[in-house]
């Protein structure tokens, strides 16, 4: 007996009215690895105008489409929900001992909120005078005065951060009063830990984007003037407002997925992690202080020098906590007894790229280069960087972690392994091409570009031509898993912390006994387990 | 960085802090990189069956907390001090008016004279003082490396000293509408000789906007060719018969044309001075099937309205 096959209601209407946490975790997997082939579709569709400039395939006004869809799918429903959505619905009840999250009428509202949101969007791409053309970031006034349907895709929006919201305040109940007996704060896993300071952030930050969002539709039905300067509004306002939400917001997106790679690594190093209390603070500071970092977006916008001063030093002190992460990562392997199956391998790989992304960071934060770099392709690369280098592989890596322990089935190693190698060649030839594009000078969300940016994109189209056929690949293996795929063991990495100690998949309520924790987590039999 | 000319008095500076933090970033990345693949083979299971459980270290962890800190610091003033350097502007520089508009640039001189290219004189500074017509652009040199938004209701600025002769792209950074792509200019760079002769020649004064094509002199003295120049329509319509940004003037009147209401209802119609009024007072009603809904609402006097309908009318 498991989750997948107790409980009162059959077929469908066993998932979508379930208020069990992991079948809506799976509901958000399954609701969100369909969005974010849509919207890798349509980053195909822009890498294929950007090769076909002399005789366009798509008009000006769709591929301007195309980037604020891709941008919205992407970021409000694949990335931002990422993680805690999916693994942390499933996992961190299971984690700490607990048979669901506070509030499970709340968590299945949310997942409805999800769809919701997605439902407008998709219907503002389809209605009224067409989808949005303003990029995912809105700024007004052209959000304004755009002529498309941008009212209704921003509504979709605001709904979607009801989703985020209601995840968050679970979370932090969940975790401050659900913890089995004798889990202290210290003997949490670091991926609740993780989950833990994203929720705050999901909690205090969303509805600000939620009343920015409001203000920016009122302003286009009734035509108030708060952001409209031919009105006496302020354009640079609502710049501020939205990136006082969206900059923590990748921190929503980035911190989870750092805690999964912290239970990875662990796992297959067969050692406990270096530096618990480092990482479970530098979580901490990193939501804290990534919630006044917002003005680096913003460097030339005209904003005064002395909060450009003031911005810049502390997206370099917001640096330090994510270094502390990666060196604590790396020295975990140190001595430790490695063995690199397919999630360990997508781990290093999420390290790695996320270096890459946390570098070209640094110099986008340092003033005089920003000047540079800012609304270039060198943004749209480093975003990937962090944001499909980052959240995506260690989403992947989560994925292949925990999948067995999901459904219960085991994929192919093999084939994961070889889906790796074009994800990894065709991700860095995309975007590392962005970057030496961006410091070329190649301005973003162009539909056609100058000569000279020439040989950069038909490498950039090239990598993600290749890029995307390991995805096809890597998600297609997962597939026919879980069709055919062999029955899996209830421990196939030899993990500790509790999800691996319950059978696979899980019984419907986690636990028969509610287990009695006396000792921190990644407590790993040194002689082998 | 080679990659692209360095032809402006910041472009060195930005350019050697870019390659202070990037050098710094390479050899970190390289270190971070063989230490991972370095452990993966040294302590690989077959090799290395039993693990060493290490909790932490306290020195390591402050060594690896203080140094980056450090040096992220110095990144930081690095970058500080060369910014300040780029927005003090030096007194002896000519103040230029930049404008913005959907989607073309135009330049103002102090002596009043227009242009539509910025044309500049080497190694002599000047202050770009920019302003937005209608809504956020972004004012980009890549080979000067400045860049500043052009923010509507607020008037920025930026200041370089050209260092090099010849003609530099300019492009616009911050998604304007639907030609966005195409709001691209040239920063053109000439001796100062050159420059003189220019600033002070008496050639007639180019309005902005794009040049009028010679016209047919019965078609050029129409009033609304001067209102029609005057208020950028000829961005986006032309007289020829080719589409730009919309669709052009010539013959379109007495046609029948397929619109789509702000539903997407389509609907057909006949091109007749009722229509025209509405099309030009409130673009956003019924858009052009096949064009973007981009028109800005423009508001013509009662009379220019009437000198517009009647010259489209008679654009054969
Ligand atoms: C930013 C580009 C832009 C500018 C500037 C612009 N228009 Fe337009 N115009 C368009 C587009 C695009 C359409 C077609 C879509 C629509 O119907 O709104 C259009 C449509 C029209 C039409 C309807 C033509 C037809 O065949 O149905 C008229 C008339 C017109 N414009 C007049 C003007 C006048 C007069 C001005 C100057 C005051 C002007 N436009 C400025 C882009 C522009
Ligand atoms: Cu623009």
């Amino acid at each position: 007996m498991s989750y997948l096959t107790e409980g009162r209601r059959k077929g469908i209407r066993s998932w979508i009215l379930s208020t069990d946490h992991k079948r809506i975790g799976v509901l958000y997997l399954v609701s969100m690895v369909s969005l974010f082939f849509i919207a890798v579709l349509i980053g195909v569709l822009m890498r294929i105008e950007q090769l076909t400039i002399e005789t366009p395939m798509f008009e000006p006004q769709t591929y301007n489409a195309f980037f604020t869809v891709h941008g919205v799918i992407m970021i409000f429903m694949f990335v931002l929900p990422g993680l805690p959505a999916v693994f942390g619905n499933f996992f961190l009840p299971i984690m700490i001992g607990a048979k669901d999250v506070s509030f499970p009428r709340l968590n299945l509202l949310s997942w409805y909120f999800f769809i919701a949101g997605t439902g407008l969007v998709v219907a503002s791409l389809f209605t009224g005078a067409g989808p949005p053309d303003t990029g995912w970031t809105f700024y007004a006034p052209f959000s304004l005065t755009s002529g498309t349907n941008v009212s209704l895709g921003v509504f979709g929006a605001f709904v979607l951060g009801f989703s985020s919201i209601l995840t968050g305040l679970n979370f932090i109940t969940t975790i401050h009063r659900l913890r089995a007996p004798g889990m202290k704060w210290h003997r949490m896993p670091l991926f609740a830990w993780s989950l833990y300071g994203t929720a705050w952030i999901q909690v205090l930050a969303t509805p600000i984007i939620g009343i920015t969002l409001l203000l920016v539709i009122a302003e286009r039905l009734f035509g108030i003037g708060v952001f409209d300067p031919a009105k006496g509004g302020d354009p640079l306002l609502y710049q501020h407002l939205f990136w006082i939400y969206s900059h923590p917001a990748v921190y929503i997106m980035i911190l989870p997925a750092m805690g999964a790679i912290t239970e990875i690594i662990p796992t297959f190093a067969r050692k406990t992690i270096f530096g618990y209390k480092a990482i479970a603070y530098s979580s901490l500071a990193i939501a804290f202080l990534g919630s006044l970092v917002w003005g680096h977006h913003m460097f030339t916008s005209g904003m005064s020098e002395k909060a450009n001063l003031v911005f810049s030093l502390l997206t370099f002190i917001v640096a330090v906590p994510s270094a502390i992460k990666v060196f604590n990562w790396t020295a975990t392997l140190y001595k430790g007894s490695i063995e690199v199956r397919p999630p360990m391998l997508y781990a290093l790989t999420f390290v790695f790229l996320f270096a890459i992304g946390g570098l070209t960071g640094l110099m986008q934060g340092a003033l005089a280069v920003n000047v540079q770099l800012h609304d270039t392709y060198f943004i749209v690369g480093h975003f990937h960087y962090v944001m499909f280098g980052g959240t995506g592989m260690g989403f992947f890596a989560a994925l292949l972690y925990w999948f067995p322990k999901m459904f219960g089935k085991t994929y192919n190693e093999k084939i994961a392994v070889f889906a790796w190698v074009p994800i990894f060649i065709g991700f860095n030839m995309l975007y590392f091409a962005m970057l030496v594009l961006g410091y070329m000078g190649m301005p973003r969300r162009y539909f056609t570009h100058l000569p000279q940016y020439r040989t950069g994109h038909i490498i950039a189209s090239i990598g993600g031509f290749i890029l995307a056929v390991g995805l096809v690949m890597f998600f297609a293996n997962l597939v026919v898993a879980l069709k055919r795929g062999r029955k899996a063991e209830q421990n196939p990495w030899g993990g500790v912390t509790l999800e691996w100690k319950i059978p696979t998949p899980p019984p419907l309520e986690n636990f028969s006994i509610i287990p009695r924790i006396d000792d921190r987590p990644y407590r790993f039999n040194p002689e082998g387990s | 960085m080679p990659i692209i000319p360095q032809a402006s008095s910041a472009a060195g500076r930005v350019d050697s802090v870019f390659l202070f933090i990037f050098v710094l970033c390479a050899v970190f990345l390289v270190l971070l990189t063989a230490a991972l693949i370095y452990f993966v083979i040294k302590y690989n299971r077959k090799r290395h069956p039993r693990a060493v459980d290490i909790e932490g270290n306290k020195w390591v962890e402050t060594v690896w907390t203080i140094v980056p800190t450090i040096l992220f610091l110095m990144m930081f003033v690095y970058g500080w001090t060369d910014f300040r350097y780029m927005r003090e502007v030096p007194r002896e520089a000519m103040v230029i008016e930049v404008t913005g508009r959907q989607w073309a640039w135009s330049f103002k001189y102090p002596n009043g004279k227009q242009s539509t290219e910025l044309i500049l004189a080497v190694d002599k500074p000047v202050k770009l003082v920019l302003r937005s017509a209608d809504v956020i652009h972004g004012f980009f040199i890549p080979a000067f490396r400045i860049k500043e938004d052009v923010v509507p209701g607020k008037e920025n600025y930026t200041w370089f000293s050209p260092t090099q002769l010849g003609s530099f792209d300019i492009e616009c950074t911050v998604i304007c509408g639907v030609s966005h792509a195409n709001m691209l200019g040239k920063a053109v760079v000439v001796p100062v000789d050159e420059f003189k002769e220019w600033y002070f020649g008496d050639e007639t004064v180019p309005t902005p906007g794009r040049t009028i094509p010679t016209l047919p002199p019965e078609i050029a003295a129409h009033p609304a060719v001067n209102v029609l120049n005057q208020r950028f329509c000829l961005t986006c319509h032309s007289f020829d018969g080719s589409p730009l940004v919309g669709p052009s003037f010539k013959g379109i009147y007495a046609t029948t044309q397929t619109v789509l209401d702000s539903k997407g209802n389509a609907r057909e119609i006949v091109v007749d001075d009722d229509y025209l009024v509405r099309a030009i007072q409130d673009p956003a009603a019924d858009i052009l099937k096949g064009y973007p809904p981009s028109m800005p609402k423009t508001s013509l006097s009662e009379d220019e309205l009437a000198q517009v309908v009647d010259f489209i009318k008679n654009l054969k």
